[in-house]
C-alpha cells in the first residue's frame, strides 16, 4: 500500500512538472499583478498541501505500528496537538499571509485614467472603453490593455448572471443583473490569451470566451485611436456587395458598424470585426470561411444563440457578407 | 426506584422463552404477500430506502460516465450541450439530494433503533410516508431526463437564468420535485432527533450514547434549520416562474443574490449534512477495527457540534466572486478556514484509537482508509479554496470539481462502502465478499484518483465548470482524457461493488454472530436477524456494553430484561428521559398499514401535478393528501390504551400513555415548528435583505396598511388565548367550556388568516409590479395558510372529544395543537409587526 502511495506521490509531481507553463487560458502562467500574487500562493500552498497530505498518510499507516499512549495525558496532547495546536499555526500563518495581499489586490486605479466596462450577454461580452480626451468605444468579444497600467473594469450583466475571468490576469468577477462590480488588473507582460465566462449561464456557457491582448502602451495607445474611428467605406467590389446585402438582409437591426446605417444593440459591435482574433465570442477563429459558417449554421455552432441562422442566404451573398466583414479593420 | 438494575437471576423456563419468542414474532414479523409492502417496520422501510438511494448513486454514476465520455475528447459531438446541461444537473442533484443526504436517513433507519436498543424509531408510519415520498419524487426528478425536460439550471439554479430565461418544466421538476423531497428530510429529521432522545435503553444516559447517535443529532438539527431556508427559497423562484411576483429580477426591485444567499444557507451545511454521517460510520467502526475503546469521546462530540454550528457561518464562501466587500470577504475567508480545527480533531481522535493497536486489515478498514487519503486531500485543498484571493481564480473552475469530489467521495462515499462491507451481515444475515471488496476497493481508489488528481490541473489551467466542451490546444486535452480515463475504472469498481450487494447468496453459509467483535448494541442481532430487534431491552451502563457488560448476549437473548414479551400483540418499544434514560413510559408503535402510502401518493400528486400546470388535479390531489393524513391521524395515533400501565420485567411498571414527560408527540411537533419557523425567518430576512440591498425597496409607499395586520394579530392573539383556555378546560375536564373555547379558537384562527389576507388586496397590492408587494403578499400567504392549519387542528381536536378520543387524561392532541399555535403565535407577531410597523419606522 505504501509503495502505491509513493507512486501516487511521485505522479502528482510530475503532472505538476508538467503543467509549469501551461497555455493561453492558465493562472499559472500569469501576465498580470493579481495572478502572479495568486500563482505563487498557489505554489506555496501546493506544497504545503502535499507534505500535510502525505504527513497524513504515513502518520495512519505507521499508527497501529507504534507502542500504545503510555497514558491517557499522552493519548490528550497528541488529539490536541493534531486536532488544535497544528492547525491553528498553519491557519492563523495561511491567513496572515494570503489575506494581506487581499487590499491590494482590492485596490482601485487612479482616478482620471482608462477604464472599461465589460457587459456579459448571452453569449457574448459588449466591451467598452473610456479615455481620457476620447468619446467611449464600443467593441466586443476582445479586451484589449496597456502593460503596467492599472485600469479599472466595471462589469454588468444585461441578462443572466455572468463571471468576468481573465486567468493570466486576474481572478474572476461575476457580473449580476441589477448591480456593478469593479474588477482592477494590472497586465504585467505583453501577449495574447484567453478569457471565459466563469459562472453558468445557459445552453452556450462553454462558448462564451474572448481574446485578451495586453499590449505595450504605445501601440495600445494607438489601436484605441484606430478603433474609435468609424469603419471606411470598402473599396473591393465584393465586399461593397456584402455591404448592401448586410443592411438589406437586417443585419444591421442587431449590429452596429459605425459610420453606416446599420445601428443595431441587440448583438456585438462589429465595426472593427476584421481586426479582432476570434469570432462569436471565441467560438471560431476570425477567417472568411468561419463567418460563412457561423452565419449559416449559427445553432450548431453555438446551441441556443439568439441571433437566427440565415441558412436560406443564398451562397454568393453570405460569401460577400463575410468579405465586407473581414475588411473591416 | 433502585439505581442500575441487574438483568435477572436465572433464565425464564424454556418453555416461557419459546412463548415469549413466538409472541414477539407474531407481533413484529412483516405481512406476507403484496401486503408485504405496507409494512412500517424500520428494519423493512430502512431496507427499501437504503435500495432507493443506491438506485439513485447508480443512476447519478452513469450521468456523471456520460460526462467524461463528453470531455474526453476536445469538440466531442457525443452529448448536445442541452442534453449536457440536464445531465449535470441532474446528476448534481441526484447525488446530492437523492443520494448523499437520504442514505444517512436509510441506514440511520435501519441501524439507529438497533445501536439504542429500541425495536424502532417512534414514529415508524412518518419513517414510511418519508421513505416513499422520497422513491416517489426521486422517480419524478430522474425520470424527467427521459423525457427532455429534465432540469437544466445547474443544481444550484441560479435566477434570473432559472426564471426568466428558461422556458419548459426542467426548473419546475427541479424545484417543485426536490421540495418535496426536502419535506420527507425533515420527516427523517424530526423522527431521527426524537429517536435519539427518547428511544434509547434505560441507563443509556447521554453520555453513554454510541457516536452515531450524536452525530445523527446533530446532522438532523442541522436539517431542520438548513432546508427550511431553501424551501423558502424554492417557494419564491417557483412563483416567479408560476405568477411572475419578481423576486428575483433586478428590473421590478427584485435580486438574483437572495437566491444565493438561501440557496447557500442551505448549501453549506449540506456539505456537513452529508460528511458527518459517514464520520459516524467510521466512528463506529474504528474502535471494531482496534478492538478498544474510541480515543477522546468528548472530543469528538464537541468536534462534531462545533462542526454543525461553524457549518452555518460559512455560506458565504461560495458567493466569493460575487462583489462582496473586502471585510466581509477576509471575514468569511478566515471563517471558513475555522472548520479544518474540528475536521482535524476528529481525525486525530481515529488515528490515536488507532495507535498501537493490533488492526485486522478487513474490506471496511480497507475502504476507510481510502477514505482517509481522499478526505484530507479534499479537506486540504478546501483550506486552499477558502482563502480569498486564491478563490478569486479557482471559483468555478475544475480545481473545485477535484476538490469537491475529494471531499465527498472521500468524506462520503468511501466511509457508506466501508459501512455496507462492516454492516451487511446485520441487514441480510450474509457476508459480503472479501475479494470481490478487495477488487472495488482498488478499482475505485485508482479511478478516483486517476480522475480527479489530474483534475486539480485542469483547473488550474484555466478550464471552467459546466462547460460541455472545449477547444483543443488550449491545455486541456491530455489532462481530461486521463481524467475520463480514470472513470472507466471508478464505474468498473462500482459495478464490482453492486455486483457484490445484488449476486444471489442464498447458498452462502449465514455470518457468525457479531462477525467483527464490535461493542455497540446492533451486534446484539442473531444471523440472521429477527423482526423483533431486541429480544430484551438491556439495561446500559458502559458506552460499550457488548465489551463491558458481562453475560449481555446471554441475558438479553434469554429475556432477562426489560420487555421479553408482547402480551396484547402490540408493537411496544420503551421511552426513557432525555438526559439520564429512566424509563418513563411503554411506547406503543403504529403496525402496518398503506394510509402512509396513500398519503405520499397525493402529497406526490399535489407537486407533480402542479409542475405541468394541472392545478384542478392538483388540487384533489392536495385534498385527498391532507384527508388521507387526517385518517391516519385519527386512528394511528394518540390512541387510548386498553389499560393504563403495564409491567415489563425487572419489577417496573411503566404507563402505556404518559404526558408528564412531553410525550414524543410534543417533541416531534416543537422539533417541526423549530424547521417550520426557520423557513419563516427565512422569508423575512428575504424582506430585510431587499431592504438593504434595494434602495428603491421603500420607495413604494404604500403597503398592507396598519389595521387589516393589527386587526389579524389580535385575532390570531385571541385564538391562541382560547387555545390555551381549551387545554385547560379540557384537563379540569369541562367539555362544554373545551367545546366553546376550541371552536371559538378555530374560527378566530380562519378570521385571523383572512384579516391577513386582506391587508394586501384592500390596498392593492400588485404583487407582479415590484418586489415591494410581492414579498409582503408571500409573508401574508405563509401567515395564512399555517393560519388556517392550526384552525384546522382546532376543528380535528374538537371531534376528538366528541369521538371520546381525546379526554383529560389521554390529551395529547390539544397538548400537541396548543404547542404549535405558540408558535403561530410569535410568527404571526413578527409578520404583522414586520409588515404593518416596518414602513411606519422606514
Amino acid at each position: 500500500m505504501v509503495s502505491t502511495l509513493f507512486r501516487h506521490a511521485t505522479l502528482l509531481l510530475v503532472i505538476a512538472a508538467l503543467t509549469g507553463c501551461s497555455g493561453v487560458q492558465s493562472p499559472l502562467d500569469p501576465a498580470g499583478r493579481e495572478a502572479e500574487w495568486i500563482a505563487q500562493l498557489f505554489v506555496w500552498m501546493a506544497i504545503g498541501v502535499l507534505v500535510i497530505w502525505l504527513g497524513m498518510i504515513a502518520l495512519a499507516l505507521l499508527a497501529p505500528h507504534r507502542r500504545p499512549f503510555a497514558t491517557a495525558r499522552h493519548q490528550t496532547l497528541f488529539i490536541a496537538g493534531g486536532g488544535v495546536v497544528f492547525p491553528v499555526l498553519v491557519l492563523v500563518a495561511l491567513i496572515g499571509y494570503g489575506l494581506s495581499g487581499l487590499p491590494g489586490m482590492l485596490a482601485p486605479a487612479a482616478a482620471g485614467g482608462l477604464s472599461l466596462e465589460v457587459s456579459g450577454v448571452q453569449w457574448w461580452w459588449r466591451v467598452r472603453y473610456f479615455a481620457p480626451g476620447l468619446a467611449s468605444v464600443e467593441t466586443a468579444n476582445e479586451i484589449r490593455l496597456p502593460v503596467g497600467t492599472r485600469v479599472d473594469i466595471r462589469l454588468l450583466s444585461e441578462d443572466v448572471i455572468h463571471s468576468f475571468w481573465m486567468p493570466p490576469v486576474a481572478g474572476k468577477l461575476d457580473m449580476i443583473p441589477g448591480r456593478l462590480n469593479r474588477l482592477s488588473v494590472e497586465p504585467t507582460r505583453t501577449g495574447t490569451f484567453r478569457g471565459a465566462c466563469a459562472e453558468f449561464c445557459g445552453p452556450s456557457h462553454a462558448r462564451m470566451n474572448f481574446t485578451i491582448i495586453v499590449m505595450e502602451r504605445g501601440a495600445f495607445d494607438a489601436w484605441l485611436a484606430s478603433e474609435s474611428r468609424p469603419a471606411l467605406d470598402p473599396r473591393d467590389p465584393t465586399a461593397q456587395r456584402g455591404r448592401t446585402a448586410f443592411v438589406e438582409r437586417g443585419c444591421g437591426t442587431c449590429h452596429t458598424v459605425r459610420g453606416t446605417e446599420s445601428i443595431g444593440r441587440a448583438g456585438p459591435d462589429l465595426t472593427h470585426v476584421g481586426s479582432r482574433h476570434t469570432m462569436a465570442a471565441g467560438t471560431l477563429p476570425l477567417r472568411q470561411d468561419e463567418i460563412q459558417r457561423w452565419i449559416t449554421q449559427t445553432e450548431l455552432l453555438k446551441p441556443g444563440a439568439h441571433m437566427p441562422a440565415f441558412a436560406v442566404l443564398p451562397d454568393d451573398v453570405v460569401a460577400e457578407i463575410a468579405a465586407y466583414l473581414m475588411q473591416l479593420k | 426506584m433502585k439505581s442500575d438494575p441487574e438483568p435477572l437471576e436465572s433464565a425464564p423456563p424454556p418453555r416461557v422463552q419459546r412463548g415469549q419468542a413466538e409472541r414477539l414474532i407474531r407481533t413484529w414479523e412483516a405481512p406476507r404477500g403484496w401486503r408485504y409492502w405496507s409494512e412500517v417496520n424500520n428494519s423493512e422501510v430502512g431496507l427499501w430506502y437504503i435500495g432507493a438511494t443506491l438506485l439513485f448513486l447508480a443512476f447519478g454514476g452513469v450521468l456523471a460516465v456520460l460526462m467524461r465520455i463528453q470531455l474526453a475528447t476536445p469538440d466531442n459531438a457525443f452529448l448536445s450541450a442541452d442534453l449536457y446541461n440536464q445531465i449535470f444537473t441532474l446528476h448534481g442533484s441526484v447525488m446530492m439530494v437523492l443520494f448523499a443526504v437520504p442514505i444517512f436517513e436509510a441506514v440511520s433507519v435501519l441501524l439507529l433503533p438497533a445501536m439504542l436498543g429500541a425495536r424502532d424509531l417512534p414514529f415508524p408510519r412518518l419513517s414510511a410516508y418519508g421513505f416513499w415520498s422520497f422513491a416517489i419524487g426521486g422517480v419524478f426528478v430522474c425520470g424527467s431526463l427521459f423525457f427532455n425536460i429534465a432540469p437544466r439550471g445547474g443544481w444550484f439554479m441560479y435566477p434570473p437564468l432559472t426564471t426568466s430565461y428558461d422556458g419548459g418544466v426542467g426548473a419546475d421538476v427541479w424545484l417543485l420535485g426536490l421540495s418535496f423531497i426536502e419535506v420527507a428530510s425533515i420527516a427523517a429529521a424530526v423522527e431521527l432527533i426524537v429517536g435519539v432522545l427518547r428511544c434509547r435503553p434505560p441507563g443509556m444516559r447521554i453520555n453513554l450514547i454510541p457516536l452515531y447517535a450524536w452525530y445523527i443529532l446533530v446532522v438532523a438539527g442541522m436539517i431542520l434549520f438548513a432546508f427550511p431556508p431553501l424551501i423558502a427559497g424554492d417557494m419564491l423562484m417557483e412563483l416567479e416562474r408560476e405568477l411572475n411576483w419578481p423576486f428575483f429580477d433586478a428590473r421590478r426591485g427584485g435580486d438574483p443574490l437572495l437566491w444565493q444567499h438561501l440557496f447557500w444557507i442551505f448549501g453549506h451545511p449540506e456539505v456537513y449534512i452529508v460528511f458527518l454521517p459517514s464520520v459516524a460510520l467510521v466512528a463506529m467502526m474504528v474502535p471494531a477495527f482496534a478492538q478498544r475503546p474510541m480515543a477522546g469521546y468528548s472530543w469528538i462530540v464537541l468536534a462534531a457540534v462545533g462542526t454543525g454550528f461553524l457549518s452555518f457561518g460559512l455560506w458565504v464562501h461560495h458567493m466569493f466572486t460575487t462583489g462582496i466587500p473586502g471585510i466581509s470577504l477576509a471575514l468569511f475567508s478566515a471563517a471558513s478556514k475555522v472548520v479544518a480545527i474540528p475536521t482535524a480533531v476528529q481525525i486525530f481522535c481515529f488515528i490515536a484509537t488507532l495507535w498501537g493497536a493490533r488492526v485486522v486489515r478487513t474490506v471496511p478498514l480497507l475502504f476507510v482508509f481510502g477514505g482517509f487519503t481522499t478526505f484530507v486531500i479534499g479537506g486540504l485543498t478546501g483550506v486552499m479554496v477558502a482563502l480569498v484571493p486564491f478563490n478569486f481564480q479557482a471559483h468555478d473552475t475544475h480545481f473545485i470539481v477535484a476538490h469537491l469530489h475529494s471531499v465527498l467521495i472521500g468524506g462520503t462515499v468511501f466511509p457508506v462502502l466501508a459501512g455496507f462491507y462492516f454492516y451487511y451481515p446485520l441487514a441480510t444475515g450474509k457476508y459480503l465478499s472479501d475479494r470481490l471488496g478487495r477488487i472495488a476497493f482498488w478499482l475505485i481508489f485508482v479511478g478516483f484518483n486517476v480522475t480527479f488528481l489530474p483534475m486539480h490541473f485542469t483547473g488550474m489551467r484555466g478550464m471552467v465548470r459546466r462547460i460541455y466542451t472545449y477547444p483543443e490546444n488550449i491545455g486541456f486535452d491530455t489532462l481530461n482524457l486521463v481524467s475520463s480515463a480514470g472513470a472507466v475504472f471508478l464505474f468498473a469498481g462500482f459495478a464490482t461493488f453492486f455486483w457484490d450487494l445484488l449476486r444471489p447468496k442464498k447458498h452462502a453459509p449465514y455470518a457468525q454472530r457479531n462477525p467483527w467483535k464490535a461493542a455497540g448494541l446492533e451486534w446484539l442481532a442473531e444471523m440472521p436477524a429477527k423482526p423483533w430487534g431486541v429480544r430484551s431491552i438491556p439495561e446500559i451502563d458502559s458506552r460499550y456494553p457488548l465489551w463491558d457488560q458481562a453475560n449481555l448476549v446471554r441475558d438479553v437473548d434469554e429475556g432477562r430484561f426489560y420487555l421479553p414479551d408482547a402480551e396484547e400483540g402490540e408493537r411496544e418499544t420503551i421511552l426513557t428521559t432525555v438526559i439520564d434514560a429512566r424509563p418513563v413510559q411503554v411506547l406503543r408503535l403504529a403496525g402496518p398499514t398503506f394510509v402512509t402510502v396513500w398519503a405520499a401518493v397525493f402529497t406526490a400528486g399535489l407537486f407533480i401535478f402542479s409542475t405541468f400546470d394541472m392545478w384542478s388535479e392538483a388540487a384533489v390531489s392536495g385534498v385527498l393528501a391532507l384527508v388521507t393524513i387526517l385518517v391516519w391521524l385519527w386512528t394511528g395515533t394518540s390512541l387510548i390504551p386498553e389499560k393504563t400501565e403495564k409491567s415489563i420485567g425487572l419489577g417496573l411498571t411503566l404507563p402505556l400513555y404518559a404526558t408528564d414527560h412531553q410525550p414524543v408527540g410534543w417533541w416531534a411537533m416543537f422539533i417541526t415548528m423549530l424547521g417550520d419557523f426557520t423557513g419563516f425567518i427565512g422569508l423575512i430576512f428575504g424582506y430585510f435583505f431587499y431592504w438593504t440591498s434595494r434602495p428603491d425597496f421603500t420607495a413604494h409607499p404604500q403597503g398592507p396598511g396598519v389595521f387589516w395586520p393589527t386587526l389579524a394579530l389580535t385575532l390570531a392573539l385571541a385564538s391562541w388565548l382560547l387555545t390555551m383556555l381549551a387545554r385547560r378546560a379540557n384537563a379540569r375536564n369541562r367539555g362544554p367550556v373545551f367545546q366553546a373555547s376550541v371552536l371559538g379558537a378555530g374560527l378566530a384562527a380562519i378570521a385571523s388568516s383572512v384579516a391577513m389576507i386582506a391587508g394586501p388586496v384592500v390596498t392593492g397590492l400588485d404583487p407582479e409590479t415590484h418586489v415591494y408587494p410581492a414579498i409582503v403578499w408571500v409573508i401574508v400567504l405563509w401567515t395564512a395558510a399555517h393560519l388556517a392549519v392550526g384552525a384546522i387542528m382546532h376543528f380535528y381536536c374538537s371531534a376528538r372529544r366528541a369521538a371520546g378520543r381525546l379526554t383529560a387524561t389521554y390529551d395529547i392532541d390539544i397538548v400537541c395543537v396548543t404547542l404549535y399555535w405558540h408558535f403561530v403565535a410569535v410568527k404571526v407577531l413578527i409578520a404583522a409587526g414586520v409588515l404593518a410597523g416596518f414602513p411606519v419606522l422606514s
